[in-house]
Protein backbone atom coordinates (compact mmCIF):
# COMPACT_ATOMS: atom_id res chain seq x y z
CA UNK A 1 0.00 0.00 0.00
CA UNK A 2 1.32 3.45 -0.75
CA UNK A 3 -0.01 6.94 -0.57
CA UNK A 4 -0.05 8.75 -4.37
CA UNK A 5 -1.28 12.83 -4.80
CA UNK A 6 -4.57 12.71 -6.83
CA UNK A 7 -6.33 15.96 -7.72
CA UNK A 8 -4.58 17.42 -4.75
CA UNK A 9 -5.06 15.33 -2.18
CA UNK A 10 -3.35 12.04 -0.46
CA UNK A 11 -4.81 8.96 -1.89
CA UNK A 12 -4.26 5.59 -0.58
CA UNK A 13 -3.31 2.99 -3.27
CA UNK A 14 -2.70 -0.65 -3.46
CA UNK A 15 0.28 -1.89 -5.49
CA UNK A 16 -1.88 -1.83 -8.79
CA UNK A 17 -3.02 1.65 -7.92
CA UNK A 18 -6.56 1.29 -7.01
CA UNK A 19 -8.02 2.85 -4.42
CA UNK A 20 -7.70 1.12 -0.74
CA UNK A 21 -10.63 3.39 0.94
CA UNK A 22 -13.88 3.70 -1.11
CA UNK A 23 -15.07 6.20 1.27
CA UNK A 24 -12.98 8.64 -0.19
CA UNK A 25 -14.33 8.91 -2.81
CA UNK A 26 -16.50 11.76 -4.68
CA UNK A 27 -17.85 12.80 -7.92
CA UNK A 28 -14.75 15.02 -8.24
CA UNK A 29 -12.47 12.54 -7.47
CA UNK A 30 -14.07 10.38 -10.00
CA UNK A 31 -13.61 12.56 -12.92
CA UNK A 32 -9.70 12.78 -12.27
CA UNK A 33 -9.35 9.48 -12.04
CA UNK A 34 -11.02 9.20 -15.63
CA UNK A 35 -8.74 11.38 -17.07
CA UNK A 36 -5.78 9.73 -15.25
CA UNK A 37 -6.54 6.53 -17.54
CA UNK A 38 -7.33 9.13 -20.33
CA UNK A 39 -11.62 8.85 -20.04
CA UNK A 40 -13.18 11.51 -20.69
CA UNK A 41 -16.63 10.98 -18.04
CA UNK A 42 -19.86 11.73 -20.19
CA UNK A 43 -23.26 11.24 -18.67
CA UNK A 44 -23.64 7.27 -19.82
CA UNK A 45 -20.10 7.04 -17.91
CA UNK A 46 -21.64 8.79 -14.46
CA UNK A 47 -24.42 6.41 -14.85
CA UNK A 48 -22.54 3.32 -14.78
CA UNK A 49 -19.95 4.59 -12.03
CA UNK A 50 -23.11 5.83 -9.97
CA UNK A 51 -24.36 2.19 -10.38
CA UNK A 52 -21.33 0.73 -9.34
CA UNK A 53 -21.15 3.11 -6.10
CA UNK A 54 -24.75 1.96 -5.08
CA UNK A 55 -24.27 -1.54 -5.40
CA UNK A 56 -21.52 -1.89 -4.02
CA UNK A 57 -22.85 -0.02 -0.69
CA UNK A 58 -25.31 -2.74 -0.61
CA UNK A 59 -23.38 -5.87 -1.71
CA UNK A 60 -20.01 -4.81 -0.23
CA UNK A 61 -18.32 -6.36 -3.39
CA UNK A 62 -17.64 -4.78 -6.74
CA UNK A 63 -19.89 -5.49 -9.40
CA UNK A 64 -18.84 -7.42 -12.12
CA UNK A 65 -18.89 -6.48 -15.93
CA UNK A 66 -21.61 -9.53 -16.41
CA UNK A 67 -23.98 -7.79 -13.26
CA UNK A 68 -23.49 -4.16 -14.52
CA UNK A 69 -25.12 -5.27 -17.87
CA UNK A 70 -28.16 -7.21 -16.43
CA UNK A 71 -28.60 -4.66 -13.77
CA UNK A 72 -28.15 -2.02 -16.06
CA UNK A 73 -29.52 -3.07 -19.09
CA UNK A 74 -26.58 -1.47 -21.06
CA UNK A 75 -25.08 -3.60 -24.09
CA UNK A 76 -22.00 -5.05 -23.44
CA UNK A 77 -20.98 -3.98 -26.62
CA UNK A 78 -21.37 0.20 -24.97
CA UNK A 79 -20.08 -1.49 -21.74
CA UNK A 80 -16.96 -1.79 -23.83
CA UNK A 81 -17.45 1.42 -25.84
CA UNK A 82 -17.40 3.41 -22.75
CA UNK A 83 -14.27 1.93 -21.01
CA UNK A 84 -12.45 0.64 -23.82
CA UNK A 85 -10.04 -2.55 -23.46
CA UNK A 86 -10.18 -3.81 -19.43
CA UNK A 87 -14.12 -2.28 -18.87
CA UNK A 88 -14.43 -3.97 -15.46
CA UNK A 89 -11.16 -2.75 -13.80
CA UNK A 90 -11.58 0.73 -15.77
CA UNK A 91 -14.74 1.29 -14.79
CA UNK A 92 -14.80 0.03 -10.53
CA UNK A 93 -10.85 2.04 -10.81
CA UNK A 94 -12.93 5.27 -11.57
CA UNK A 95 -15.90 4.46 -8.87
CA UNK A 96 -12.91 4.09 -6.45
CA UNK A 97 -13.84 0.37 -5.62
CA UNK A 98 -11.79 -2.56 -6.19
CA UNK A 99 -11.06 -4.50 -8.84
CA UNK A 100 -14.32 -7.29 -9.69
CA UNK A 101 -13.66 -10.80 -7.98
CA UNK A 102 -15.90 -12.64 -9.35
CA UNK A 103 -14.87 -14.70 -12.70
CA UNK A 104 -18.21 -13.96 -14.75
CA UNK B 1 6.46 20.41 -9.45
CA UNK B 2 3.72 17.94 -8.57
CA UNK B 3 4.50 14.42 -8.39
CA UNK B 4 3.29 11.89 -10.98
CA UNK B 5 -0.12 9.97 -9.74
CA UNK B 6 0.55 6.65 -9.06
CA UNK B 7 -2.51 4.92 -11.88
CA UNK B 8 -2.98 1.25 -12.72
CA UNK B 9 -1.32 0.74 -16.64
CA UNK B 10 -3.89 -0.73 -18.09
CA UNK B 11 -3.14 -0.73 -21.60
CA UNK B 12 0.40 -0.11 -21.50
CA UNK B 13 1.35 -3.90 -20.32
CA UNK B 14 1.94 -7.22 -21.77
CA UNK B 15 -1.51 -7.55 -22.58
CA UNK B 16 -1.62 -5.00 -25.68
CA UNK B 17 -1.14 -7.42 -28.47
CA UNK B 18 -2.24 -10.44 -26.68
CA UNK B 19 -4.14 -12.64 -28.94
CA UNK B 20 -5.71 -16.07 -27.36
CA UNK B 21 -7.26 -18.91 -29.73
CA UNK B 22 -9.43 -21.70 -27.61
CA UNK B 23 -10.52 -25.01 -29.63
CA UNK B 24 -14.16 -26.19 -28.32
CA UNK B 25 -14.28 -29.60 -29.06
CA UNK B 26 -16.63 -31.39 -26.28
CA UNK B 27 -20.42 -31.15 -26.35
CA UNK B 28 -21.02 -31.79 -22.96
CA UNK B 29 -22.45 -28.62 -20.79
CA UNK B 30 -19.64 -29.25 -18.43
CA UNK B 31 -17.27 -28.93 -21.02
CA UNK B 32 -18.53 -25.84 -22.96
CA UNK B 33 -18.29 -23.57 -19.78
CA UNK B 34 -14.31 -23.63 -19.01
CA UNK B 35 -13.66 -22.06 -23.01
CA UNK B 36 -17.07 -19.48 -22.36
CA UNK B 37 -15.34 -18.50 -19.48
CA UNK B 38 -11.62 -17.83 -20.43
CA UNK B 39 -12.93 -16.56 -23.23
CA UNK B 40 -15.07 -14.02 -21.19
CA UNK B 41 -12.58 -13.02 -18.63
CA UNK B 42 -9.53 -12.72 -21.55
CA UNK B 43 -12.04 -10.08 -23.64
CA UNK B 44 -12.35 -8.73 -20.29
CA UNK B 45 -8.81 -7.77 -20.36
CA UNK B 46 -8.38 -6.72 -23.79
CA UNK B 47 -7.54 -9.80 -25.57
CA UNK B 48 -7.99 -10.52 -28.61
CA UNK B 49 -10.38 -14.06 -28.37
CA UNK B 50 -11.28 -16.68 -31.55
CA UNK B 51 -13.04 -19.67 -30.68
CA UNK B 52 -12.75 -22.21 -33.10
CA UNK B 53 -15.71 -24.71 -32.30
CA UNK B 54 -14.95 -28.30 -33.87
CA UNK B 55 -16.86 -31.95 -33.27
CA UNK B 56 -18.94 -32.52 -30.53
CA UNK B 57 -18.29 -28.50 -29.94
CA UNK B 58 -20.76 -28.08 -32.32
CA UNK B 59 -23.51 -28.57 -30.57
CA UNK B 60 -22.59 -25.45 -28.57
CA UNK B 61 -23.17 -23.51 -31.68
CA UNK B 62 -25.63 -25.25 -33.16
CA UNK B 63 -29.65 -23.92 -32.98
CA UNK B 64 -31.08 -26.66 -32.16
CA UNK B 65 -28.69 -28.39 -29.54
CA UNK B 66 -27.37 -25.52 -27.98
CA UNK B 67 -29.95 -24.64 -25.24
CA UNK B 68 -30.18 -28.29 -24.06
CA UNK B 69 -26.35 -29.70 -23.49
CA UNK B 70 -26.85 -32.41 -21.16
CA UNK B 71 -24.74 -33.33 -18.29
CA UNK B 72 -23.44 -37.35 -17.41
CA UNK B 73 -21.25 -38.19 -14.72
CA UNK B 74 -20.65 -41.57 -16.29
CA UNK B 75 -16.81 -41.96 -16.73
CA UNK B 76 -16.31 -39.07 -13.95
CA UNK B 77 -14.97 -40.62 -11.05
CA UNK B 78 -14.61 -37.42 -9.67
CA UNK B 79 -18.45 -36.71 -9.38
CA UNK B 80 -19.69 -36.09 -5.97
CA UNK B 81 -23.26 -35.03 -4.78
CA UNK B 82 -23.19 -31.56 -4.68
CA UNK B 83 -20.60 -30.27 -1.76
CA UNK B 84 -20.85 -33.65 -0.15
CA UNK B 85 -16.63 -33.93 -0.83
CA UNK B 86 -15.42 -37.65 -0.88
CA UNK B 87 -18.93 -39.19 -1.17
CA UNK B 88 -18.67 -41.30 -4.34
CA UNK B 89 -20.84 -41.70 -6.51
CA UNK B 90 -21.75 -45.46 -7.97
CA UNK B 91 -20.64 -45.69 -11.65
CA UNK B 92 -23.53 -47.81 -12.52
CA UNK B 93 -26.28 -45.17 -11.19
CA UNK B 94 -25.23 -42.63 -14.15
CA UNK B 95 -26.32 -45.01 -16.76
CA UNK B 96 -30.04 -45.43 -15.46
CA UNK B 97 -32.75 -44.02 -17.26
CA UNK B 98 -33.53 -40.07 -16.13
CA UNK B 99 -30.04 -39.88 -14.54
CA UNK B 100 -28.43 -37.85 -16.65
CA UNK B 101 -31.38 -35.50 -16.95
CA UNK B 102 -31.20 -35.09 -13.07
CA UNK B 103 -27.61 -34.27 -12.99
CA UNK B 104 -27.80 -32.01 -15.84
CA UNK B 105 -30.93 -29.87 -13.94
CA UNK B 106 -28.68 -30.35 -10.91
CA UNK B 107 -25.79 -28.59 -12.59
CA UNK B 108 -27.78 -25.75 -14.64
CA UNK B 109 -28.97 -24.61 -11.11
CA UNK B 110 -25.65 -24.16 -9.65
CA UNK B 111 -24.57 -22.16 -12.44
CA UNK B 112 -27.28 -20.36 -12.81
CA UNK B 113 -27.32 -19.72 -8.86
CA UNK B 114 -23.64 -17.90 -9.65
CA UNK B 115 -25.41 -15.86 -12.45
CA UNK B 116 -23.28 -17.58 -14.90
CA UNK B 117 -25.49 -17.32 -18.17
CA UNK B 118 -26.41 -20.57 -20.05
CA UNK B 119 -24.53 -21.55 -23.13
CA UNK B 120 -26.46 -19.67 -25.36
CA UNK B 121 -26.67 -16.01 -23.47
CA UNK B 122 -23.06 -16.60 -23.15
CA UNK B 123 -22.09 -17.19 -26.72
CA UNK B 124 -24.33 -13.80 -26.95
CA UNK B 125 -22.23 -12.14 -24.41
CA UNK B 126 -18.51 -12.63 -26.13
CA UNK B 127 -20.32 -11.85 -29.59
CA UNK B 128 -20.88 -8.31 -28.07
CA UNK B 129 -17.92 -8.24 -26.56
CA UNK B 130 -15.72 -8.35 -29.57
CA UNK B 131 -14.80 -12.52 -29.65
CA UNK B 132 -14.54 -14.27 -33.31
CA UNK B 133 -16.62 -17.67 -33.46
CA UNK B 134 -15.71 -19.72 -35.75
CA UNK B 135 -17.19 -23.12 -37.30
CA UNK B 136 -15.08 -25.80 -38.43
CA UNK B 137 -15.76 -26.69 -41.95
CA UNK B 138 -14.82 -30.28 -41.78
CA UNK B 139 -17.43 -31.07 -38.68
CA UNK B 140 -20.03 -28.58 -40.82
CA UNK B 141 -19.63 -31.15 -44.17
CA UNK B 142 -19.50 -34.23 -41.56
CA UNK B 143 -22.84 -33.21 -39.89
CA UNK B 144 -24.41 -31.41 -43.01
CA UNK B 145 -24.63 -27.99 -41.44
CA UNK B 146 -24.63 -24.53 -42.77
CA UNK B 147 -23.92 -21.10 -41.49
CA UNK B 148 -27.97 -20.87 -41.32
CA UNK B 149 -28.14 -23.33 -38.53
CA UNK B 150 -25.72 -22.06 -36.41
CA UNK B 151 -25.92 -19.21 -33.66
CA UNK B 152 -25.97 -15.72 -35.42
CA UNK B 153 -22.13 -14.44 -33.77
CA UNK B 154 -20.62 -17.33 -36.22
CA UNK B 155 -18.59 -15.50 -38.35
CA UNK B 156 -17.78 -18.46 -40.78
CA UNK B 157 -17.39 -22.08 -41.48
CA UNK B 158 -13.95 -22.22 -42.19
CA UNK B 159 -10.60 -24.82 -42.53
CA UNK B 160 -8.78 -25.38 -40.00
CA UNK B 161 -5.51 -23.97 -42.04
CA UNK B 162 -7.90 -20.75 -42.17
CA UNK B 163 -7.99 -20.86 -38.39
CA UNK B 164 -4.06 -21.24 -38.21
CA UNK B 165 -3.88 -18.03 -39.94
CA UNK B 166 -6.17 -15.98 -38.06
CA UNK B 167 -4.74 -17.07 -34.89
CA UNK B 168 -1.01 -16.76 -35.62
CA UNK B 169 1.16 -15.74 -32.59
CA UNK B 170 -2.02 -16.66 -30.39
CA UNK B 171 -2.02 -18.65 -27.61
CA UNK B 172 -3.76 -22.24 -27.56
CA UNK B 173 -6.13 -23.64 -25.56
CA UNK B 174 -7.61 -26.91 -26.40
CA UNK B 175 -10.95 -28.11 -24.79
Amino acid sequence: MSTTTIAGRQIEVNEEGFLTDPTVWDEQLGAELARLIGIELTEPHWAIVRFLREDYAVQGETATLRRVHTQTGTPMKELFTLFPGKPAKKMSYVAGLPKPKGCV
Amino acid sequence: MAETPFVPSFDDDASSGRKLAIICSKGNLDMAYPGLILANAALGEGIETHLFFTFWGFDMINKKTMHDLKFSYLGNTAMHPPGMFGVAMPQGLAGMPGMTAMTTKMMKKQIADLDVPEVPEFLEIIHASGGHLWACRMSADMMKLHEEDLVDGVEGIISASDFMELTDGAQLLFI
